[in-house]
């Protein structure tokens, strides 16, 4: 097809020879293209996808050093269906490559984690503070390095973070966090504002940082798997899913149907538990706690049945490479549909009571808004880019089993409110209801799980899957032994977290709950 | 406001009786605090909740504490924004080197006597994360620890009565 290769076609003629092609492994053919390019002209490379409209999903780097080589630094870029690796090679004396700052807004966080993580330096990044790693870290410390042991006792030293300041008359600056006045994870929000009205918001993050990645390579490819599922524990089948199919395109599985549609079942039930979470946590934070507790309730009994059926009320750790460790039977089947009528019926009256009460709407309605061409200039994902009229799925555009055959249906809005990440919730809450029905009813009889083999030295693999906040990316490589040599996750939130700072500005501070609810990033899938 | 009445109305109360712990949920460690204090504690608590580096699961349980099936607050159990108003700090998650500092404190902050819970099992031992150069071994290296409650993430109602043993306080909230 024409438009999947868009991305690659523009490569080539701007690079000519220069762009070499590498095989990786993909699970789709749509994301088995890689190209290297000369590390002088990584950023003109990026400045070719930007000129074909393509956004930056993710950027990172690799030490290559059990190979023989420097750091590969990655960049994928994406385009409606098509998805391409950009790679170039630096040494490891100079670990230095050209920022795809200037064209991608994306590109600062992933550059400033890279440099503070793996000791890369992107030469014209506008910023040179460290994420992730606290200014009390050594400078020097780079746990991603090889040479570096998991295990070191790292010293805590002075150092001083500056915060963007906004200076004149009645300016003033409220610092929030890391600890919260909920349940919920940590992360510190520094506001400037005059008056009520917010003028600029700057995140800091990395407080949960337990360094997940690096814990990766210290363990087998089977034991990982659960790790993957705590990335971010609200989205584990999907994490565990994007791990195990990067893993599986790398080693060559395939893996049976069934097993595959299952994982859509629990992808989709993960889905709308979270949703009609947020449903009610997002109107409570408008004071409307009715919703909170009544969604609590909805929300509750998915997680009993779950506990029922494959036990586990998250269920954590049920997809396993090579395939799942559960099944359901003809009664299972028989529940979980019975379920939803009930859940369903219960769900409209919500729906309908959230739709008929204007004291609501009227916090909900034009607050926290990311106007449609900022959302697209930023590269947000999931949820946070459908409210936005972005028309972004990888159920639809990835379209990996069983989304080929039960068509998840594109839901966008284009207001980019707080009403509207509420309406797109509420909508794919539905559609997750009708993809449940058709994988039950469609679901293939056959084995659960092959044996996953070991993926050859130096295979790589990669997966799109999309968790219930949106696009997840999982790159896998085997070093020399076939052994994990390096895992990269990137979660929604990655993209997203920069997105909130954009959408408060100009909004009142008590409104901040409110967007940064509607938002619901996670803070572990971010700092891992 | 007809429709919210009678959906309250149709849901009735779906809060149901605590079941009992399961046989080793919950370590109890540290010195026991006297019976007198405890005893109050069992007619009010309140807790203030930090999250050291958890993936968010503990969270979500924690958080359906407070759900109606559950509902804490029918024990005198509620969770508080401020330290300083808190009987009980519960903490989750392998303390993160960049939480450590923000733990502590949020401990200091809190009047005495300070009862401590650690919630799953990353707070146990570090769990799946391990100890590495982005966490610390376990909360008790962090803050004295009064009961650990074991699971990955432990359910709800083993939260709740977690929280309750580590009062000397019985599933019937006596």
């Amino acid at each position: 097809m024409k438009d999947q290769s868009i991305l690659k076609d523009a490569l080539v003629a701007a690079f000519g020879d220069a762009a070499a092609s590498v095989r990786v492994e993909g699970a789709r053919p749509s994301i088995a293209a890689m190209f290297c390019v000369p590390v002088a002209r990584f950023a003109e490379a990026g400045k070719v996808m930007k000129a074909c409209d393509a956004r930056l999903a993710a950027e990172w780097a690799v030490d290559e050093t059990v190979f023989g080589g420097g750091f590969g630094i990655m960049a994928l870029y994406g385009k409606g269906v098509e998805l391409l690796l950009i790679e170039c090679a630096v040494p490891h004396e100079a670990p230095v490559f050209p920022s795809l700052t200037g064209n991608y807004l994306a590109a600062w966080r992933f550059e400033r984690q890279m440099r503070s993580l793996m000791g890369v330096e992107s030469a014209g990044h506008p910023d040179a503070r460290p994420w992730i790693k606290h200014e009390d870290w050594p400078p020097e410390a780079y746990p991603l390095r090889k040479a570096f042991d998991a295990k070191t006792r790292l010293a805590r030293v002075q150092g001083e973070y500056k915060w963007v300041r906004a200076e004149g008359e009645g300016v003033y600056e409220i610092a929030v966090g890391p600890v919260h006045a909920g349940i919920i994870e940590p992360g510190h929000f520094r506001f400037q504002a005059v008056g009520e009205d917010i003028i600029n918001l700057e995140e800091r993050l990395g407080y949960v940082h337990k360094g997940i990645e690096k814990r990766f390579e210290s363990m087998t490819w089977a034991a990982a798997s659960r790790l993957a599922g705590r990335v971010s524990g609200d989205t584990t089948v999907a994490h565990a899913t994007g791990y195990c199919t990067a893993l599986e395109a790398a080693a060559g599985c395939e893996v049976p149907a069934r097993a595959a549609w299952l994982r859509a079942l629990l992808l989709e039930r993960e889905r709308i538990a979270n949703h009609v979470g947020d449903i009610g946590a997002i109107s409570n934070d408008a004071a409307f706690t009715f919703l909170l507790y009544q969604t609590a309730i909805l929300r509750e009994r998915l997680l009993r049945t779950n506990q029922a059926i494959f036990g586990h009320r998250l269920t954590m750790d049920i997809v396993m490479p090579g395939g799942v460790n559960a099944d359901i039977t003809l009664e299972a089947a028989r529940v979980i549909s019975g379920e939803l009528t009930e859940f369903s019926a219960e769900f409209e009256r919500l729906v309908a009571i959230y739709e008929e009460t204007p004291s609501l709407e009227d916090r909900t309605c034009n607050a926290g808004v990311l106007a449609p061409p900022l959302a697209k200039e930023m590269g947000v994902v999931g949820i946070v880019a459908r409210a936005s009229n972005q028309p972004l799925d990888a159920r639809v555009q990835q379209a990996y089993p069983p989304y080929d055959v039960i068509a998840p249906k594109l839901i966008r809005c284009g207001d980019g409110d707080v009403n509207a990440r509420i309406q797109v919730r509420i909508d794919e809450v539905r559609e997750s209801i009708r993809l449940i029905r058709a994988i039950i009813d469609g679901m293939p009889e056959g084995p659960l799980a092959v044996d996953c083999p070991a993926p050859r030295p130096g295979a790589t693999g990669i997966s799109v899957v999309e968790g219930w906040r949106g696009e997840i990316v999982w790159w896998v490589q085997a070093g020399p032994g076939s052994e994990i040599n390096r895992v990269m996750v990137r979660d929604p939130s990655s993209v997203n977290w920069l997105a909130l700072e954009q959408a408060i500005k100009g909004n009142i501070v008590p409104d901040f709950p409110l967007c940064n609810k509607s938002f619901n990033q996670s803070y572990s899938g971010n700092d891992l | 406001m007809l429709r919210i009445l009678h959906q309250i109305w149709r849901t009735g109360v779906v809060t149901e009786p605590l079941p009992p712990l399961e046989e080793g949920r919950v370590t109890l460690a540290g010195e026991r605090l006297e019976e007198e204090i405890l005893k109050r504690f069992r007619g009010s608590l309140t807790i203030r909740f930090v999250d050291a580096g958890s993936c968010n699961a503990c969270e979500l349980e924690i958080t359906a504490v407070n759900n109606p099936f559950y509902d804490c607050e029918r024990f005198g159990i509620h969770f508080t924004a401020s330290p300083r108003f808190a009987d009980m700090l519960l903490v989750t998650g392998p303390v993160a080197r960049n939480m450590e500092v923000a733990l502590r404190r949020t401990y200091d902050a809190m009047p005495g006597p300070k009862l401590v819970v650690a919630v799953g099992d990353c707070a146990y031992d570090c769990g799946v994360f391990g100890e590495s150069y982005a966490t610390v071994k376990s909360v008790s290296d962090v803050v004295p620890v009064s009961a650990f409650i074991h699971g990955c993430p432990p359910p709800p109602a083993a939260i709740l009565g977690g929280i309750m043993a580590a009062i000397g306080k019985d599933g019937a909230g006596r």
